[in-house]
C-alpha cells in the first residue's frame, strides 16, 4: 500500500470527501452508542431535531454559531497568509470589552447610533490586541502563536478584573445584591441588537453582520490586489517579497482585520445575547478556540465557515438540549470529537491517494 | 582493474531513479539486477550496502557536528561498527590509512561542519570504502567543485578503478566524463540508449545520443549587438549573508546595455549575496547600486523592480514563483499592481488568463493550462514562466541566478537563447553561474568571485579555463 500525492485534486472531491468523512464519524459514533446503550438511529434522530428540526431549535443553533462564523472567519483571514492567529479567542474577549464600554457610555443615543458604534468599538478593541503579536511577528520575527496565545490570557485576566476585582466602570455596583455577586452592568434596552424575524426563525444582527463580513472577505481574498498578495505571501513569503510586495506591512493589516473580526464577534456577544460583560460565560464558552476548528473543517473557505460553524452550532445547541440523567453530556463531546477527526482526517484523502498495488 | 562506467543523460532521464534502485531505495516493477554473476534483490539500502554497493548522493548524508571518523562509522553494522562503544582509535587509524590510499586528504578528527564542501564529498567517499563497497556510485559528483578539486576527485576515482573497484559516474557534463569513463551508457527518457568506450566518442556524439539530435555548441559568436550605456553600475557593494557576516565585499562592476556579464566562481562565494543586494531582496552595508544612472536606496525590492531590474533567482521554486499559485497567478506576480491586471484596488481575471494564455503559447510551456499549480511544471517549463515574466517587464537589466541549474540540455538552450535575445535587445544581463562552459559559451566579460570578492575581471575572448579556475580557487593573479 502507498500513499502518494495527488498530481489534479477533481473538483468533486472538495465535496464528497467531507460529506463522506462526516458520514464515517456518525457510524461511529452510532457504534458507540449502541455499545453505552443508546438506540443509535432515534439518538440521531433527536439530535437532528435538538439542532434544528425541533420548534425554535434552529434560532437557537443560529445563536450557538453567531460567534463561530465570527472567530471563525478571523482565523480563516488569518491562517490564509499562513499566520497563525491563535488569538481570536482573546481578541473577541477585547471586543467584548471595547463594545461593552462604548455600548454604556452612548446607551442614551438613538439605537442606530449605539449599534455601529459598539460594532465599531468591537473591531477596535480586537483590532488593537491582534496588533500587538502583529508588530512583534513583522520587526522582530516573533512567533505569532504563541504571542497571541499568551494574550488571551491576558485580556481573560483583564476582563475579570474588570468585573470582580475592581470597580470599574464596567461592573454593576447599584446594589448590595450587586457587591456580593459581582456581575457587569446591564446595557439599556435601546442598546440591545435587533434581530430579524422569518417564520419564526429568528436570525439575530450579529448573524446577518457575520454573513456580511463572509462575504467581504470572499471578495477581498479572491478578487482584490489585497487577496492576491495574502495568496502569494501566504505560499511563500519569500516569492512575495521577490515581486516587491510589502510583507510587514501585510502582516499588520491581516493580523489587524483578523482581530477586527473576532472583536465584532465579542460585541455581538454583549450586543445580541448577553447585554453585559460576563467574563466567566465568555471564557467557558472558548468561542475563539472552536473558531479555529471551524476554519481548519472549512478550509478557509469563508462560505464554508458559515456552514460549518451552523453545523458545530446545532451539535452545541443538541448537546444543551439532549443532556441529561439518560444522555450524558460526555455522549455529545465524543461526537463532536469523532466528527472533528474524521472531517481532519479527510483532508488526507483530497491532497493524497492510496495506491493497493506494488 | 575495475571499470569507471559514467551514465550521461539529461535532467529526467531517469539516472538518479536507476541509482536509486541499484542501492535499495527503489523497487524495480520488472527486470533483475545480477550482481557478480548472481540475480539480487534488494529490500532495502542496507541490503545493498551489504552486497557492495554504495552511492554518494548529489546532497551529502553527514551529521554536521560529528567528526569524519563518526561519520565514516555511522551506519556500519558489522565488526567494529558493531560493537555498543565507539573504537575511535581503530576508526580513526582505518580512515586515515584508506584517506592515504587513495588520495583522500582529509583529517579524521575534524568535524563536518568545519570542512569545505569538496572535503566532506571525500568523507562521503571514504564512508563507501571503509563499507568496503565494491561498486560505487557517484551522483554529479563534480557540481560543487573547482575545476582543481575535480581534477583531484578523478585522480581518486582512477586510483578506486585501480584497485578493483567499479565506479559508477553520473553527469550531464559531457567532457568530464570523456576525461575520467572507460565506458558511458547514455539514458534517455528512461531508456538506455547506447554504451559506448569512451575513447571511442567526443562530446558532440555524446550530446547528440543525450538530446536524439546534434546541437550547436561553441564560444557565443563574435558578431553581437552594439554595447550601448551603462546600465547597472556597482562601486564598492558590500552586504552581509544570511548568518549577519559580510558575504559580499567591496564589489564594483559596471554592466552596459547589450552586454553578458558573467559571474563565475564556487557557489558559496557571495554570488547569491550579489544578485540579491542589486535586486534589493538584501540591504546594502555599503557601496552604491546605479541602474540606469539612478541610485537605488537598496533593500527594496519594489524599488528595483520599477527601476527595470528583473531577476531570475537561483531558487525557483519558492523565490522565482509561488510554487502553490497557478501559472497564471506567478505570470502576474510583478505586474498585479497596475492595468491591465488590476483596476484600482479589483484584479482582472480575464486578462490574466488571457496574458497567461498567451504565455503558454509564446514560450512553448508544457502544461495542460494556466490554472496549473507551478510547483507541477518540470525545471525547464517553470524556469520559461519566470523568464516570460521578466522580460515582459522590459527590464533594463536582467540578473540570472544560476538560470539553468538542473534543467536538462533543451532547457538550457532555450535559456541561453532567451538571454541572447534579451542581451541584443539592449539588456544589461548579469549572469551568474558556476558552470564555466556556460559563461564562457554567452558571456562577452567575466568577473571571477572568491570569499565575497571579486578577484579578476577577463575579457571572454582572452580567458583560459586554467586562469579562470585558479582564481575561482582564491589563488588567481590579481588584477
Amino acid at each position: 500500500m502507498r500513499i502518494e500525492r495527488r498530481l489534479r485534486q477533481p473538483w468533486w472531491l472538495v465535496v464528497v470527501v467531507p460529506v463522506v468523512s462526516v458520514a464515517v464519524a456518525f457510524v461511529l459514533s452510532g457504534f458507540v452508542l449502541f455499545l453505552t446503550g443508546h438506540p443509535p438511529l432515534k439518538s440521531f434522530h433527536r439530535l437532528l431535531d435538538a439542532a434544528f428540526i425541533a420548534n425554535g431549535a434552529l434560532s437557537e443553533t443560529v445563536v450557538s454559531a453567531t460567534p463561530l462564523v465570527f472567530t471563525g472567519l478571523a482565523a480563516a483571514v488569518a491562517f490564509r497568509m499562513n499566520l497563525f492567529n491563535i488569538g481570536g479567542e482573546g481578541q473577541l474577549y477585547a471586543g467584548a470589552i471595547t463594545g461593552a464600554t462604548v455600548g454604556l457610555l452612548i446607551g442614551g443615543s438613538p439605537s442606530p447610533l449605539i449599534f455601529a458604534g459598539m460594532i465599531a468599538a468591537g473591531a477596535v478593541g480586537g483590532a488593537l490586541l491582534a496588533a500587538i503579536p502583529a508588530i512583534l511577528r513583522a520587526f522582530f520575527s516573533t512567533n505569532e502563536i504563541i504571542t497571541s496565545l499568551m494574550l488571551n490570557y491576558v485580556v481573560a485576566l483583564i476582563m475579570e478584573y474588570l468585573i470582580f476585582d475592581s470597580h470599574s466602570y464596567l461592573r454593576d455596583t447599584s446594589g448590595f445584591e450587586a457587591n456580593v455577586f459581582p456581575q457587569g452592568k446591564t446595557l439599556s434596552d435601546k442598546a440591545s441588537w435587533s434581530s430579524l424575524s422569518i417564520h419564526g426563525l429568528v436570525l439575530p444582527l450579529g448573524f446577518l453582520l457575520a454573513i456580511g463580513v463572509a462575504v467581504l472577505v470572499w471578495v477581498l481574498y479572491a478578487r482584490t490586489r489585497f487577496g492576491f498578495e495574502v495568496q502569494v505571501i501566504g505560499d511563500s513569503a519569500r516569492a512575495g517579497r521577490y515581486a516587491g510586495m510589502r510583507t510587514r506591512r501585510k502582516i499588520l493589516a491581516v493580523m489587524c482585520l483578523s482581530g477586527g473580526i473576532a472583536g465584532i464577534g465579542g460585541a455581538s456577544q454583549i450586543g445580541d445575547f448577553r447585554h453585559q460583560l460576563d467574563p466567566r460565560g465568555l471564557r467557558d464558552a472558548s468561542y475563539g478556540y472552536t473558531g479555529i476548528v471551524v476554519a481548519a473543517l472549512a478550509r478557509y473557505n469563508p462560505f464554508a465557515v458559515v456552514v460549518v460553524a451552523l453545523l458545530l452550532g446545532g451539535l452545541t445547541n443538541a448537546g444543551f438540549t439532549l443532556q441529561g440523567a439518560d444522555f450524558p453530556a460526555g455522549l455529545v463531546g465524543m461526537m463532536q470529537g469523532l466528527i472533528l477527526f474524521c472531517a481532519l482526517g479527510g483532508e488526507l484523502f483530497v491532497r493524497y491517494r492510496v495506491r493497493f498495488a506494488w | 582493474m575495475g571499470e569507471v562506467h559514467a551514465l550521461l543523460g539529461e535532467n529526467g532521464a531517469g539516472k538518479t531513479t536507476l541509482s536509486k534502485i541499484l542501492t535499495g531505495l527503489y523497487r524495480p516493477d520488472e527486470g533483475e539486477i545480477v550482481l557478480f554473476g548472481h540475480a539480487v534483490e534488494f529490500s532495502s539500502p542496507r541490503a545493498a550496502l551489504d552486497a557492495g554497493i554504495a552511492m554518494v548522493h548529489q546532497h551529502f548524508r553527514l551529521v554536521s557536528p560529528f567528526t569524519v571518523a563518526e561519520n565514516v562509522v555511522l551506519g556500519d553494522h558489522r565488526d567494529v561498527g558493531r560493537s555498543f562503544l565507539l573504537r575511535q582509535r581503530e576508526i580513526e587509524a582505518r580512515v586515515g590509512e584508506l584517506s592515504q590510499r587513495y588520495g583522500l586528504a582529509v583529517d579524521p578528527r575534524a568535524r563536518i561542519w568545519q570542512l569545505s564542501v569538496g572535503e566532506q564529498q571525500r568523507v562521503e567517499i571514504l564512508k563507501a570504502l571503509y563499507q568496503d563497497a565494491r561498486i560505487l556510485i557517484l551522483d554529479e559528483p563534480t557540481a560543487v567543485l573547482t575545476p582543481q578539486e575535480a581534477e583531484a576527485l578523478f585522480e581518486t576515482i582512477r586510483a578506486m578503478a585501480a584497485d578493483g573497484r567499479t565506479v559508477i559516474f553520473i553527469s550531464h557534463k559531457l567532457h568530464e566524463v570523456k576525461a575520467v569513463a572507460d565506458r558511458v551508457t547514455v539514458l534517455r527518457r528512461g531508456k538506455s540508449v547506447a554504451t559506448v568506450p569512451a575513447a571511442d566518442s567526443t562530446p558532440r556524439s555524446l550530446a547528440a545520443l543525450m538530446v536524439g539530435h546534434e546541437l550547436d555548441a561553441g564560444r557565443r559568436p563574435t558578431d553581437r549587438g552594439t554595447v550601448g550605456e551603462p546600465v547597472l553600475d556597482l562601486a564598492g557593494v558590500c552586504a552581509d549573508g544570511d548568518r549577519g557576516v559580510p558575504a559580499v565585499n567591496d564589489v564594483s562592476l559596471t554592466i552596459r546595455g547589450g552586454e553578458i556579464v558573467g559571474v563565475a566562481g564556487v557557489a558559496g562565494n557571495g554570488q547569491r549575496e550579489l544578485a540579491e543586494t542589486i535586486v534589493g531582496m538584501r540591504p546594502l552595508t555599503s557601496g552604491t547600486v546605479e541602474v540606469c544612472g539612478r541610485r537605488l536606496s537598496g533593500g527594496d525590492p519594489r524599488e528595483a523592480i520599477s527601476a527595470g531590474v528583473a531577476y531570475v533567482p537561483e531558487d525557483r521554486l519558492g523565490t522565482g514563483v509561488a510554487p502553490g499559485l497557478s501559472i497564471a497567478s506567478n505570470i502576474v506576480l510583478k505586474s498585479y499592481r497596475a492595468a491591465p491586471v488590476s483596476t484600482g484596488p479589483m484584479l482582472r481575471f480575464g486578462r490574466i488568463r488571457d496574458l497567461a494564455r498567451g504565455v503558454i503559447d509564446r514560450y512553448d510551456v508544457r502544461t495542460s493550462g494556466p490554472n496549473v499549480p507551478a510547483w507541477q511544471l518540470s525545471g525547464g517549463n517553470l524556469q520559461k514562466v519566470v523568464l516570460a515574466r521578466e522580460f515582459s517587464g522590459e527590464p533594463a537589466v536582467l540578473v540570472a541566478a544560476s538560470p539553468t541549474r538542473g534543467l536538462d540540455v533543451a532547457g538550457i538552450e532555450t535559456v541561453h537563447s532567451y538571454l541572447r535575445d534579451a542581451a541584443s535587445t539592449g539588456v544589461g544581463v548579469l549572469l551568474i553561474s558556476e558552470d564555466l562552459d556556460e559563461i564562457l559559451a554567452l558571456a562577452d566579460r567575466v568577473a571571477v568571485m572568491y570569499e565575497g570578492s571579486v578577484v579578476g575581471e577577463r575579457d571572454v575572448e582572452t580567458a583560459t579555463v586554467e586562469e579562470l579556475g585558479l582564481m575561482m580557487a582564491g589563488a588567481g593573479g590579481e588584477d
